[in-house]
């Protein structure tokens, strides 16, 4: 980049594309069947019209700009159109329900939101009242929008139109505006998913991002004909970080899916060279590869498992440039003609250079199954307060237990309690209207602290052991780590979610929740017959498929010195699915422990009192909003503990 | 009233069913029923089993041919003619069960909405040049914008026969769509869904006729759907009508309840 650091901004970066990469697409977007692009030239003209237009309207310096929907490249165009006016973007999650919302528009004193379609200004129209200060709903799409006369319901179309009107009257707006931004300026506030109480907003600079995004674009050597798949939330920081920060200096193509359920057919077609998806996407990818090879004939799926065999073997030592035999490279270069090449491509993955995972800790064997068909793979972490830039794996140094080394331009360095200190370009300015909150989590040496407990090993790699606040001491005062132990059990196809109690407790008791799809096939093949979900999670060979896997995860806790004693004594298995919509999971589908612990306390009480059975009936939400109830009488058994070894 | 003339309704009456009789062999399908059909109204048709909705319908774009009565459509009396010729006039029509290509694509399935449309011959297709060409695209275009109404992307290139009840009868109103109707003939759009589809497809049909401004005449069993989204009703029991009005009117309506709740004769 050729302007100085301290001058940059997102607008900036937009003028600067246009100028010198006008005809590359920066989105691509499926509509009506065909991609249908914007170059950066269109870009810049686009978010042009749209920034005059929300000038007119009355957007100015210092506002808020909600933006909700799927990731549509008018609602990224939408946020630089904010920056540009020296705005500040506020993406929110599109799937929140609106009594969600209601906060985060308080919050952020919102009055302008840009949003995708009918769905949304419907959550909007109904809250509108508890949201004061909105007066201006701009839509996308507007399809079931017709009769909807409210004087403050805008189309997207029609805002752009008064913004050509508008910038004709005013030629020197636009450039004027976009000269008086600082780099220092506010360019995000993205909130938190609210693990733990309200959502906070976290206040970004152009400088945070535009830095993270620099740095993190050289590291992997990201440039303007990089392709990315934009499926992700848009209110993610992830999401931000890849499909906007990342975009917006490399000048990389951000593909837009047509909808949320042609993702993956859409990926084949594009054929992404930077990809990220947390690890229950790449699960669920091997899951039905796995399904499907199960249901081919003899001679294929024996040719399958040589060439996944052989992968194990060498696949990974090969991506990673190491030295690896002739025979075996041989080998290698003919199953990746017959088997790896064709499978990365029903994947979609065969042109990815690229590919990133985080979140959540992803299982070893996962990890490697996909590095070993040569799909490059790595771990990075950060959270929404480092624009998710703090560590990095770098190309051919992948640890699977890792997730790499302090990136570039950043300090990491770990704190008496073993919580992880972050110091560097990506931490944030603050969260939005709270120096209360701001002060306790960035100290006076401008460290961050992110509440994750982890250790750092010999080479520099940081290991993430579980949320330094979850980190307990059982009833003996041992080390008791619930994560740690859950993602054990998630390494398992079989179960979705696991929540393990035991802080203060004499013994370590779990929930399961069942993975409805791989075992719905699993009992099929085993002539198993059940009505549903319900009926399902309760069948005594289910229960006892999953008592195996808790028992091997005992035996592999009984080879850790530090988790010996924290072996799983019994369990159940859940009656319904865990779900963000009941409040059980975060919108980013981490399980909120307390919570489930209260709703389901029968439950936990049954577990720690010897019961072999226990009634529940427990409240749900439907899709379409309306409460529902589900009950059952859930059966509780004992887990086999293995031996401590020396 | 006068059969030469047109009827005497307003000139928004689109179809006007005069004294129409209908029966196979000595069963008498239809008896002496007459109603109309108004622009951009969705009227609703219903009845018990065997009252002879679908018969009506059958009527209507031309698959059975009534013996007695007249068919008043767009204010001219219609000579007798077949489902193809209706088609052309402008009907289109859904099927009670299932009438799509089970081995085709969702997308090839709808293409053949267009089939009234398209001009070139069989050979220009072939070698799909020039004014073929045009018009596959043109018409690909109608098609995908019928799609992203009816929110089928996902399974636009699934065989018709892989997909679930639901979202076959979507993908015939897409067909049915595709044909850019002024009058459309639904004959249980909702059966054998669950209530979540049920509300898609009223959603659809809602905005079908508000949108677009396309007139339907509807069958349906589901009575809280058909008092919803319906301007007007008629009731038809063992082939006679019995009650026609708006939803409140009929549901009111004695003879209409101890046709649904069964009477002794």
């Amino acid at each position: 980049m050729t302007k100085a650091v301290n001058s940059l901004t997102f607008p900036r970066l937009l003028l600067e594309h246009a100028q010198v990469i006008p005809k590359q697409p920066a989105y691509r977007e499926k509509y009506l069947g065909i991609w249908q692009v914007t170059s950066w030239e269109q870009n810049l003209e686009e978010i042009k019209q749209l920034a005059c237009g929300l000038a007119s309207l009355g957007f100015k310096r210092g506002m808020n700009l909600a933006i909700i929907g799927d990731n549509r490249p008018k609602l990224y165009q939408a946020m630089v159109a904010a920056q540009c006016l020296g705005g500040v973007p506020v993406p929110l999650y599109q799937d929140a329900v609106a009594a969600e919302m209601i906060h985060v528009l308080n919050d952020a004193a919102i009055s302008f939101a840009i949003v995708e379609d009918q769905e949304q200004v419907d959550k909007l129209l109904e809250i509108k009242e508890q949201a004061p200060i909105l007066s201006t709903i701009i839509y996308e799409d507007p399809k079931g929008l017709t009769d909807y006369v409210q004087s403050y319901l805008h189309s997207y179309k029609q805002i752009q139109l008064l913004g050509k009107v508008f910038a004709e009257e005013h030629p020197e707006f636009f450039i004027t505006e976009l000269e008086v931004g600082k780099a220092t300026d506010l360019s995000v506030i993205l909130y938190t998913s609210g693990t733990t109480g309200k959502p906070k907003g976290v206040a970004h600079t152009h400088q945070n991002f535009i830095r993270a995004g620099q740095n993190s674009s050289q590291f992997d050597r990201l440039n303007s004909k990089d392709n990315i798949l934009a499926y992700l939330p848009m209110a993610w920081v992830g999401d931000h970080l890849f499909s906007f920060a990342q975009a917006m200096v490399s000048g990389l193509t951000v593909n837009c899916p047509e909808s949320k359920e042609t993702v993956m057919s859409d990926m084949r077609e594009i054929g992404p060279s930077y990809y990220f998806a947390p690890p229950r996407i790449f699960e669920s990818l091997l899951t039905q590869v796995t399904i499907r090879m199960e249901d081919a004939g003899l001679f294929k799926r024996k040719l399958f498992e040589l060439a996944m065999t052989h992968a194990k073997k060498v696949g990974s030592d090969i991506l990673d440039g190491k030295s690896v035999g002739l025979m075996d490279r041989l080998e290698y270069a003919l199953y990746n003609f017959t088997i790896y090449a064709p499978l990365r491509n029903t994947l979609g993955m065969s042109k990815i250079r690229v590919a990133y995972t985080a979140g959540e800790a992803i299982g070893p064997d996962l990890f490697r199954f996909y590095r070993s068909i040569g799909v490059n793979l790595k771990q990075f972490y950060g959270q929404t307060e480092t624009c998710a830039y703090v560590c990095l794996q770098p190309d051919g140094q992948v640890k699977y237990d890792s997730v790499g080394i302090a990136a570039p331009g950043i300090e990491i360095k770990l704190a008496d309690t073993g919580e992880v200190l972050v110091k560097g370009v990506s931490v944030m300015d603050s969260y939005y209207q709270r120096p209360d909150a701001t002060a306790e989590s960035i100290d006076a040496e401008g460290y961050f602290h992110t509440g994750d407990a982890g250790i750092i090993d010999k080479d520099g790699h940081l290991r993430i052991i579980d949320r330094a606040k979850d980190v307990g001491k059982m009833g003996n005062g041992k080390l008791f780590a619930p994560k740690y132990i859950e993602n054990k059990l998630k390494f398992f196809p079989f179960i979705k979610e696991a929540v393990v109690f035991g802080d203060g407790k004499d013994a370590i008791m779990t929930f399961i929740n069942i993975d409805f799809e791989a075992i719905a096939n699993w009992a099929e093949r085993r002539h198993i017959a059940f009505a549903g979900y319900v009926d399902l999670a309760s069948k005594a060979e289910v229960y006892k498929m999953i008592g195996e896997c808790i028992n091997k995860v005992n035996v592999d806790l009984a080879d850790d010195p530090m988790l010996s004693h924290a072996q799983i004594a019994r369990f159940l298995i859940l009656h319904k699915e865990l779900d963000p919509d009941d409040d059980e999971l975060t919108r980013t589908r981490k399980v909120r422990r307390g919570f489930i612990a209260e709703k389901y306390g029968p439950l936990l009480d049954a577990l720690y009192s010897g019961k072999s059975e226990q009634f529940i009936e427990t409240k749900v939400k439907f899709e379409d909003g309306r409460d529902g109830s589900i009950s059952a009488t859930v059966q509780i058994q004992n887990a086999k503990t293995a031996m401590e070894s020396a | 009233m006068s059969k030469t003339m047109t009827p005497s309704s307003s000139s928004n009456t689109v179809l006007q069913l005069e004294n129409i009789s209908l029966s196979f062999g000595g069963v008498k399908a239809l008896t002496n029923i007459s109603f109309d059909v108004k622009e951009h109204e969705v009227r609703s048709i219903i009845g018990p089993n065997g009252a002879g909705k679908s018969s009506m319908l059958n009527v209507i774009n031309g698959v059975y041919h009534p013996q007695a009565g007249d068919i008043y459509f767009r204010g001219e009396k219609r000579k007798q003619i077949n489902p193809a010729e209706a088609a052309r006039q402008g009907i289109a029509r859904t099927f009670q069960n299932i009438a799509l290509f089970k081995g085709m694509t969702v997308l090839d399935n709808i293409m053949t909405g267009r089939n009234t449309q398209m001009k070139c011959g069989f050979i220009s297709n072939a070698i799909w040049v020039g004014k073929a060409r045009n018009e596959e695209e043109l018409n690909r275009h109608k098609v995908e914008e019928v799609i992203d109404f009816l929110e089928i992307q996902h399974i636009r290139k699934t065989p018709v026969g892989k997909l679930p009840y639901g979202l076959q009868k979507r993908v015939e109103l897409a067909r049915a769509l595709a044909a850019e109707p002024s009058l459309l003939l639904l004959d249980e759009p909702m059966a054998g869904m669950n209530v979540e589809e049920k509300q898609d497809m009223c959603r659809f049909i809602l905005e079908v006729n508000q949108q677009y401004g396309v007139t339907i005449v509807l069958i349906e069993h589901d009575m809280g759907v058909v008092m919803d989204i319906s301007d007007r009703v008629v009731v038809l029991d063992y082939g006679k009508k019995i009650g026609d009005g708006l939803p409140n009117e009929v549901k009111n309506n004695p003879e209409v309840i101890s046709a649904y709740l069964g009477t002794n004769h």
